[in-house]
């Protein structure tokens, strides 16, 4: 359970953006969750939820997007999205060509991507 | 006054802090020329026991060092101690993984003359993954009586690591564990682990592990000569 600690670190970054926005309250979080980041969605969901309370998203709600693993092949060149992880087809390996030479260029990656906010104006 | 709503676009790394950190904690492990592997494994998978094999050999030749991480308790710290090693425990408390910020509480401690620093994680095939710690190096440890079905369930692990270590080898003749298929599962999901196979209890692997890191070191300081 290190969605926990996950969480934890996404608050300080919530925090901190409100306040240089002069936010009276966040009301939506949307987060992307890499496929490959070892994030489970709906605990770190639950840990969101029991996080909020008493912090100025204390009503927010949270939209999780999962970005799938991309590669790009030294091969064939091309960026590509990889076979579900949880297929018995995935390999790290370019779907297009079969080469073995290729990069992770998405899939590891926890952002916070943007925040609906009230102020008072 | 009015109220009124707005998007805040941010795009900021949630993980930024703890990458941070373990960036000026890599930086002053390369300034003193340390090797740091951060070892990854279920609980029991004999991390402590391959530690323990593994230090005592380099040590033959090389300055040791060994942090320990722990939920709680100080008993695998005192355990490389007994084996003749120095060691310094972190206990998380709680926490199922180390951070980098876990680390930087008690750098100061590791002292900047060591050649091989280990960072031996919390037993969780999961969770420390997703933390970096500043390593030079990466080993995910897998031991035979767990099963060879593992890397594809616990890909983060194996897709993060530099080194798979198959443990307790000694153990191949007496359980249905395929050696071959994990080795070749666990490079399906990436290509470019280097593959040993130990055992703690006949030295199996120890020699050659102990070589690796060797050549790991030397390239290391080549590199930052
Ligand atoms: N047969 C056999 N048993 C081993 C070997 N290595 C470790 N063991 C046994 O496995 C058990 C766990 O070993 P540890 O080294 O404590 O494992 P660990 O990964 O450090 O455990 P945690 O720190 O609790 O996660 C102990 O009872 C060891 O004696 C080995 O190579 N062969
Ligand atoms: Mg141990
Ligand atoms: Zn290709």
């Amino acid at each position: 359970m290190h969605e926990l600690s996950i969480v934890a670190d996404l608050f300080s970054i919530i925090e901190e953006q409100a306040k240089q926005a002069r936010a009276t309250r966040v009301t939506k979080v949307k987060v992307l969750i890499g496929e490959l980041s070892g994030v489970v969605p709906e605990l770190f969901r639950s840990a969101f939820q029991s996080y909020k309370k008493g912090t100025i998203a204390d009503k927010a709600k949270l939209e999780i997007k999962i970005t799938k693993i991309k590669f790009k092949c030294h091969n064939c060149g091309q960026e590509i999205k990889a076979k579900d992880i949880s297929s018995p087809d995935f390999s790290y390996a370019c779907p297009a060509c079969g080469s073995k030479d290729v990069e992770l260029v998405s899939g590891r990656d926890l952002y916070l991507e943007k925040l609906e906010i009230e102020t008072e104006s | 006054m009015e109220k009124s709503k707005k998007e805040v676009l941010v795009l900021e790394d949630i993980l930024g802090s703890n990458k941070k950190i373990a960036g000026s904690i890599r930086q002053k492990l390369l300034e003193h020329r340390i090797l740091t592997v951060n070892i990854l494994s279920s609980p029991g998978s004999g991390k402590t026991s391959l530690l323990e094999k593994l230090g005592l050999k380099l040590q033959e030749k090389y300055k040791v060092g060994v942090i320990e991480g722990d939920v709680e308790t100080e008993r695998d710290a005192e355990r490389i101690r007994k084996a003749g090693l120095p060691a310094w425990q972190i206990t998380t408390h709680g926490a199922c993984h180390l951070e980098a910020k876990m680390l930087a509480q008690i750098f100061d401690q590791i002292p900047a003359n060591l050649d091989f620093l280990f960072i031996e994680n919390v037993g969780n095939l999961v969770c420390p993954a997703s933390f970096d710690l500043g390593e030079s190096l990466r080993f995910v440890l897998l031991s035979v009586p767990e099963g060879d079905d593992k890397p594809k369930k616990y890909p983060e692990a194996f897709i993060t690591s530099n080194v798979f270590v198959i443990t307790k080898c000694d153990l191949l003749p007496y359980l249905p564990f395929d050696a071959d298929r994990v080795t070749a599962e666990a490079l399906e999901i990436n290509p470019k682990l280097e593959v040993f196979r130990t055992s703690a209890l006949t030295g199996e692997g120890i020699d050659a592990l102990s070589q690796y890191l060797e050549n790991k070191l030397q390239e290391l300081r080549s590199k930052n000569a």
